[in-house]
């Protein structure tokens, strides 16, 4: 205990024998800190936002089908309405909102266009918790129930199909018995959409209405499930797989998108090399620092070593030299870091990028997200590399022999 | 007993191609409370016998003694808790460690030797007394003069009461006045504690304060010569 009260009082001493270097190693600390939290919030924010609409769109965080459906979604691999226990575990507090829907490929005609798009039968009620259909209409209004036989089109496909709001529109399908299904449906909704292929690719209507029209009275093709987290589902998840049972293909987001599901994996992953590189351009300065820090005291090293000093004392001395520094220079960052994030909680507006981000599917307003979990990757690598890199010249200045640092020039 | 023994002592430093005799075949016995100068022209084996003595550099052969331990062939460990215990070192320059003050730097060996705080104050500050340098205790050695700052080293090497002080040129940076102030101090503290004392020097001054004189000529010991002393 008196050692590290000698070793700590040594090294902040030393530390403040040359401002000058002290500072700029402190501020390159504390910039690089800086950008790894600032830089990963932008990359985390970016993602999240991405994953968020993308769960939005339709699948909500897990689903349940028919064990065949999602190699073949084929109108008669289809389920019935969640059963009591299922219903019990949906009203569960994991459970932020759920909605059962009818879901069948079909070919949209207007009089002068056709499109293929996938008809989904939706309950309103339902639906506006889940998917983001109900809460972006442009034009017209959304169901009003499940028996609302309105259908609700994106506006690309209105402009694709040369057609608007009130006008008809013919949906063709199959029904259970490989015969042709169509009738006419008035549009009565337009929705927007963060792409132009969700515009184009999906149609809405009442879930009774979609089941009548297609003969499948009472049953449904998926349930979709969001939880409180896209993230923390696991639990939430295990509890629906037990209760739906061993007849129903139950699966998280992850792998119903399984493209975003690595790319959130894979962002976990850049994140920690991200911290690397720059913790890697830092060390050359905190190396340096260090070294020449030892240097410049080889006789006074000497000296103490000649009073006694044990070597792993002079060793402890130079890496504790190095921890002040990591550690205020972590603190500043850290400090700056959130000061620069922190006015940007409201959104960064992208929206003159608005094209190319569309493409890869990101939002127009980017929302930094500063997570305690990144800020403390980013000072644990810091404060963990930043020790093992101040090791060699600390292993350096134990291992003279005190006659040969006392008489150094 | 003796407080200091050495057997055999043989060092030599390798400069390139070139091979230089830094102690041949010395041997040499100190008994307590001794106050012994080691003279010799520059390059003479003083200061290598001194580190030898001290735990500084490790002989090629030999045998090094203190206070009935071998401690030639210690670890670097080992000898530094040797050193800290038995051995107060006074050298020609840059003695004190620049960061910490007069105070600091006299109490740092008892911090070392987990002496409590309010037992090195009391110590620190009566060998500041000792040594003339009230009121610099808080100075730190880059506002101290030279023969301030060798004080300060002095107070650093005895206050842990070591059974011997080694000292390499104490003097040699120091005006006469200060040097003569220096010596009447060892001369004080080996008669008050019965310290052990050997310095190496070539100052005549110096020699003049030994009760025994050791004369060095190309690492080995030409004369051995006791004498009154002032």
């Amino acid at each position: 205990m008196k050692m590290i009260a000698i070793v700590s009082r040594l090294a902040w001493r030393n530390l403040w024998r040359n401002h000058r270097r002290t500072l700029i190693m402190l501020v390159t600390i504390a910039v690089g800190i800086w950008a790894m939290i600032f830089m990963t919030a932008l990359m985390r924010g970016m993602v999240n936002e991405m994953v968020r609409d993308a769960v939005r769109v339709l699948p909500g965080h897990v689903q349940i089908h028919h064990p065949a459906y999602l190699d073949d979604p084929n109108i008669v691999n289809s389920i019935a309405a969640p059963d009591s226990k299922l219903l019990e575990v949906l009203s569960g507090p994991d459970i932020v909102a759920w909605t059962s829907r009818v879901r069948v490929p079909a070919v949209v005609s207007s009089a002068r266009e056709s499109r293929s798009v996938t008809l989904l039968g939706v309950d309103p009620a339902t639906e506006a918790g889940v998917s983001f259909v109900a809460g972006d209409i442009v034009q017209g209004q959304f169901l009003e129930n499940r028996d609302d036989d309105g259908i609700i089109v994106g506006r690309k496909l209105i402009e694709t199909l040369e057609t608007g709001l009130g006008k008809r529109i013919v949906i063709m399908s199959q029904d259970p018995d490989n015969e042709i299904a169509d009738r006419g449906f008035r549009i009565t909704g337009v929705f927007d959409a963060n792409t132009e292929a969700l515009e184009e690719g999906y149609v809405f209507t009442g879930v009774k209405a979609a089941q009548d029209f297609l003969g499948i009275p009472g049953r449904f093709h998926e349930v979709a499930i969001v939880g409180t987290d896209f993230r923390q589902f696991d639990r939430m998840y295990q509890a629906v797989k037990n209760a739906a049972g061993p007849d129903f293909s139950v699966l998280p987001w992850t792998e119903l998108n399984s493209y975003l599901g690595t790319m959130l994996g894979v962002m976990d992953g850049f994140v920690l090399i991200w911290f690397v590189v720059v913790f890697l351009a830092l060390s050359f300065g905190l190396v340096n620092t260090l070294v020449m820090a030892v240097f410049e005291r080889i006789r006074e090293i000497g000296l103490m070593l000649a009073l006694g000093v044990k070597p792993i004392i002079i060793l402890s001395q130079i890496v504790v030299e190095s921890l002040w520094l990591l550690t205020i220079g972590a603190l500043a960052g850290n400090i700056l870091a959130w000061l620069t994030i922190r006015p940007l909680r409201d959104g960064v507006d992208l929206s003159s990028y608005a094209d190319g981000l569309e493409m890869f599917g990101y939002s127009t307003i980017l929302y930094p997200e500063m997570t305690m979990g990144d800020v403390v990757t980013a000072n644990v690598v810091v404060l963990t590399l930043g020790i093992i890199a101040s090791l060699s010249p600390a292993i350096r200045a134990s291992r003279y022999q005190p006659v040969e640092a006392l008489t150094k020039v | 007993m003796s407080d200091i023994r050495c057997v055999n002592l043989c060092r030599t430093f390798h400069q390139g191609d070139t091979a230089v005799t830094g102690l041949d075949h010395v041997s040499i016995d100190i008994k307590k409370g001794e106050f012994v100068c080691l003279v010799a022209p520059s390059g003479g084996g003083k200061t290598t016998l001194l580190n030898a003595i001290g735990g500084l550099d490790k002989p090629d052969s030999g045998e090094v003694w203190i206070a009935g331990k071998r401690i030639d062939n210690l670890g670097k460990s080992a000898l530094a808790e040797m050193r800290l215990n038995n051995i107060g070192f006074v050298f020609q320059a840059y003695n004190l460690i620049p960061v910490l003050t007069a105070r600091e730097n006299i109490e740092f060996v008892m911090e070392v030797q987990g002496i409590p705080a309010a037992d090195r104050h009391i110590r620190s500050a009566a060998i500041l007394a000792e040594v003339g340098l009230q009121g610099l205790e808080d100075r730190r050695p880059a506002k101290m003069s030279g023969g301030q700052q060798q004080r300060v080293a002095v107070a650093r090497a005895i206050v842990a009461e070591p059974e011997i002080v080694l000292a390499d040129e104490p003097t040699a940076n120091l005006d006469s006045s200060s040097a003569e102030q220096l010596m009447d101090l060892f001369v004080a503290l080996n008669r008050k504690h019965n310290t052990t004392f050997v310095i190496a020097t070539h100052d005549q001054r110096v020699m003049e304060y030994a009760r025994r004189i050791v004369k060095m000529l190309d690492g080995r010991i030409d004369q051995d010569i006791p004498q009154v002393g002032r």
